[in-house]
């Protein structure tokens, strides 16, 4: 195991707090989606967490991330305002995508935040891209993509495999494998359900990592990104994971016995982690109330913040189809 | 004549029920048409009806099971593929256009593709820019291929029929804003697949149109009724090939038409069939013909921006008037 991984109470109370302002953050949204202020599509990543959490918590400022449409957890994570992710749900200008994307399609230049992106697999190409400009400007970062195991089947997952390989680029691909797409479980799209092993026929090193446990994935993530730096080469994790509601707001679980989701909410990752904190005397139920009553005040002030955002004029429709010219370097 | 009232999505339903219930050749094969119910929940309970060899889930690899889909039509299967949206059809393109499109040319005659692929197209969800696009046009504009654009219940329940009995590929493009409406369907179809349909007669302008837009269209002709103004809908239902008569014989009544299409202007469809009417109706035209296309940007999220991209009833009842005042 490597050497950079302090795993003290103080960083442990930080990726509590992290994944705790990801899980009511999503609670809201789901409140907020039924008094109809967030429209379009609201993909939940509640159950999911630790996996945002342990991944963003070893990356650099520097490194480039890629999403999906389940990027909540992702964006807040990362650094992205709650405000502002709250805000672009809401469809109003202070939203980080100026409200033209949704939920969807959150974007974010100073954190380098690359979407957001609704097409499956869509993202991985894009990530592999990102990569080969790091690689050829000779800097140090690397672009971290996530997917879900569904884009797996997609040929755009095989092709930057490939050309990760091929071309030896920085790339960390994270697949969160929460064992559904839409109501499509693994076993009925996948031949071969063991993702990390689909790394080896491109001769990618890959781990597959628990992806309840925030602290395996920040291990695990650790050694990846290592590995990338040392190596130059790129990485695939896969972590396992459940979401604890439907796919999206649409969705009304046929697919699967309510016992399933109950069993897997047992290993949800904040209980886990709290759990472990408490039995090893690490946390207090009055630090548990402090973090609660912060991450309660940040999601109210994100609330009064899209609230209180404009909407953009229509005149201004047709805005940013094309970039000017001076925008170009 | 006997008429059933159903939504949009059970006429739908109705059409996958009875194409499966006649011809043990056919199958439903896409992402979560089974399990999950279909994303638009449109072959919900079909799973349990028919079986898992007959509704079949498929991995997310459009351009795959699009292409098997292709395979499987040449060696004597009907097969209905189901491509969630039509934005999503875009990574099956190539199977769509190079091979479904072309096999029976490149071989001479000797192979064809009898398939159906069925697409949800059109915005009005919200759902930004990766869901909302039409891209019907793109299709239509492919020789080889057939496009469908049920705008009535009694399209959405027979044109699938129809479409089966077709020995060529025939896609149809099933617009989401429909889906939760009421509506009668009658039980026969209205007309034979590829003729275009005076939904309401009209002498003095022609709105032609087709899927999602067509209840626009009506409640732009009803609007201007109210002004004096005698509006005639055409609904092409057909998009490749179009009914180049019907639509003609139209405008010779009316001598002018506004098109209307979700698709944006540049290069639209609507571009396609003024040209046409210009072409071959250009002497009994009162008027310039006039589009009502979505605005030049990708769908934006917000109801108020995405309302104003596409094409609307106040929109289309402004551009009538003004082609009626020569304007
Ligand atoms: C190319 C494409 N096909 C289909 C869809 C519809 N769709 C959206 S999410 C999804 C399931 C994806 O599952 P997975 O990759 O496992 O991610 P998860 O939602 O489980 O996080 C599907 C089928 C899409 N958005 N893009």
């Amino acid at each position: 195991m490597t050497s950079r991984l302090h795993i003290n109470r103080a960083h442990l109370l930080r990726q509590l707090k992290q994944m705790l302002r990801i899980r009511r953050f999503e609670e809201k949204c789901a409140e907020l989606y039924a008094l109809e202020k967030i429209r379009g599509f609201l993909h939940l990543y509640i159950g999911e967490e630790a996996i945002a959490v342990g991944v963003m918590s070893v990356l650099s400022a520097d490194d480039q991330v890629v999403a999906t449409y389940r990027e909540h957890g992702h964006a807040l994570a990362r650094g992205v305002s709650m405000g502002s992710v709250l805000s672009e749900m809401y469809g109003r200008t202070t939203g980080c995508s100026r409200g033209r994307g949704g939920s969807m399609h959150l974007f974010d230049r100073a954190t380098h935040f690359y979407g957001g992106n609704a097409i499956v697999g869509g993202g991985l190409p894009l990530a592999t891209g990102l990569a080969l400009a790091n690689k050829k400007m000779q800097r140090t970062a690397l672009t971290a993509c996530f997917f879900g195991e569904g884009a797996v089947a997609e040929g755009e997952f095989h092709e930057s495999l490939n050309l990760a390989a091929l071309w030896q680029l920085p790339v960390l691909f994270i697949c969160e494998n929460n064992n559904y797409a839409m109501g499509t479980a693994l076993t009925l799209s996948e031949s071969e359900t063991n993702i990390a092993r689909k790394a080896d026929s491109y001769g990618i090193a890959a781990a597959q990592v628990d992806g309840m446990n925030v602290v395996d994935v920040e291990a695990a993530t650790l050694e990846a990104t290592e590995y990338i730096h040392t190596q130059q080469k790129p990485y695939l994790l896969e972590c396992k994971t459940y979401r604890f509601r439907g796919h999206s707001s649409f969705d009304s679980q046929l697919y699967r016995e309510k016992e399933e989701v109950a069993l897997w909410e047992e290993k949800g990752p904040v209980r886990q982690l709290v759990q472990w904190m408490r039995n090893n005397s690490h946390l207090l139920d009055s630090e548990l109330d402090d973090i609660e009553k912060d991450v309660d005040k940040e999601i109210q002030a994100a609330v009064r913040f899209a609230e209180a955002g404009e909407w953009e004029p229509v005149e201004d429709l047709s805005r940013d189809v094309y970039s000017p010219r001076q925008t170009h370097r | 004549m006997a008429s059933e009232t159903m939504s949009y999505r059970e006429a739908l339903r109705a059409g996958l029920e009875e194409a499966l219930n006649q011809d043990p050749r056919v199958f439903l094969m896409g992402e979560d048409v089974g399990r999950y119910g279909g994303c638009y929940a449109v072959s919900k309970g079909l799973l349990a009806q028919f079986g898992a060899e007959r509704i079949i889930d498929t991995p997310l690899c459009e351009s795959g099971f699009v292409g098997v889909g292709i395979g499987a039509a040449l060696g004597g299967m009907r097969p209905i593929v189901e491509v969630m949206t039509v934005n999503f059809s875009l990574l099956a393109m190539d199977q769509i256009v190079n091979t479904a499109a072309t096999l029976r040319h490149m071989s001479g005659g000797q192979f064809h593709v009898p398939l159906v692929i069925r697409m949800a197209c059109g915005a009005g969800r919200q759902l930004a820019a990766q869901h909302s696009h039409s891209w019907e046009n793109f299709y239509a504009h492919i020789p080889g291929l057939k496009v469908l654009s049920p705008a009535t219940h009694s399209d959405a329940r027979y044109m699938l029929g129809q479409a089966l009995a077709d020995p060529n590929p025939v896609l149809i493009f099933e617009h989401v804003m429909l889906l939760n409406e009421p509506g009668t369907v009658p039980d026969k179809p209205d007309a034979p697949m590829e003729t275009a349909l005076i939904r309401r007669p009209g002498t003095d302008i022609s709105l032609i149109t087709y899927g999602g837009n067509l209840p626009k269209a009506l409640t732009a002709a009803e609007q201007l009724q109210q002004d004096g103004i005698s509006a005639e809908v055409v609904d092409l239902r057909c998009l490749r090939p179009l009914d180049k008569p019907t639509l003609l014989n139209s405008v010779r009544k009316t001598h002018r038409a506004v098109l209307i299409d979700e698709g944006w202007q540049t290069g639209s469809l609507a571009g396609e069939i003024s040209a046409i009417i210009m072409e071959d109706g250009f002497w009994s035209l009162d008027a310039p013909v006039r589009r009502v296309c979505s605005a030049e940007v990708p769908i934006p999220y917000p109801r108020h921006l995405e309302q104003a991209a596409l094409p609307q009833v106040e929109q289309i009842v402004t551009t009538a008037k003004a082609v009626m005042e020569g304007r």
